[in-house]
């Protein structure tokens, strides 16, 4: 089945990289930005979609800092 | 004797050898390895393991030898983890937080000045409390982290002095250890101050500390 995790980096973490983003729009002349914050996308092949939220908690994401949100087949509008 | 990992994409391990090696045997513990062969003490040294793909010491953190470390880690032997070192334990769960981009999301090299904060470790056994120690720091990804509600029990071995943090780390924190005291990570380097020529021989504290409980 095909999943994505999307993962984000937790509400109260600093997140340099989507301030530096933040800071670089409007000198493009985007303005009216706010709340820029930069996560991950991670694309999969699962047999087992059940196993997905244990491999979040250990491998893809560090449950301490980030947060994340399982997509599958099951919602194919959102994948 | 003294054990220094040695991952795909350690660069500091043959420092962190030499620097154990002046007050101790030393040898090289390659990530396949999975026993330890009579090392009563470990090194996960700096550098790039697997790349840092995912995240910093994600990877690294499920290799054959971590086993072995994290068994020893339990056991009660001296594990110690230096900069991307430092990230693997936190990432395996034997330390705590986690360590986050600098906050300038730039990479940072130069010599800082770091406070004893905690001389009761197996690590830190040949300083003072409050003893200031110039050590370098090279990092990306040295921003250390833990959650508002577990900061207050976290043991803190090195602090960054006044002035000299270097990547926005949480309450000028630069090294912490476990509960026990016989794991403990730290970003700066104490392999590269070891030796006049680096311009400060503080780091080997660090080295001469572990080496009296590593016999």
């Amino acid at each position: 089945m095909r999943a994505r995790v999307l993962v984000r980096p937790k509400a109260d973490i600093l997140d340099p990289q989507g301030q530096a983003v933040e800071r670089a729009l409007p000198a493009l002349g985007f303005d009216g930005v706010r709340n820029v914050h930069v996560g991950r996308l991670i694309e999969l092949d699962v047999e087992d979609p059940s196993r997905l939220p244990e491999m979040c908690e250990r491998l893809l994401t560090n449950p301490l800092i980030e947060d994340y949100e399982v997509v599958t087949e099951a919602e194919p509008e959102r994948l | 004797m003294i054990g220094v990992v040695r991952f795909p994409g350690s660069c500091d391990e043959v420092d962190a050898l030499k620097a154990a090696s002046l007050v101790d045997d030393a040898r090289i513990l390659w990530h396949q390895e999975t026993d330890l062969n009579g090392v009563d003490a470990v090194i996960v040294p700096g550098g790039f393991s697997y790349g840092d793909y995912l995240r910093v010491g994600a990877i690294a953190r499920f290799s054959p030898i971590m086993g072995a470390v994290i068994e020893l880690a339990r056991g009660g032997g001296p594990v110690l983890g230096i900069c991307n070192g430092f990230q693997v334990l936190c990432e395996a769960g034997l330390l705590p937080g986690a360590l986050l981009p600098n906050q300038s999301l730039r990479f940072v090299c130069r010599q800082v000045e770091v406070e004893v904060v905690d001389a009761g470790t197996p690590f830190t056994r040949a300083c003072e409390e409050g003893e200031r120690l110039s050590i370098p720091v090279k990092h990306t990804s040295g921003c250390w982290f833990a959650p508002a509600e577990q900061r207050d029990r976290v043991r803190v071995v090195l602090r960054y002095a006044p002035g000299h943090n270097p990547n926005g780390s949480v309450r000028d924190v630069a090294g912490v250890c476990n509960e026990t005291g016989n794991v403990f990570g730290l970003m700066p380097h104490p392999e590269h101050a070891v030796d006049a020529l680096e311009g400060s021989t503080d780091g080997r504290k660090l080295f001469s500390s572990l080496a009296s409980v590593s016999v």
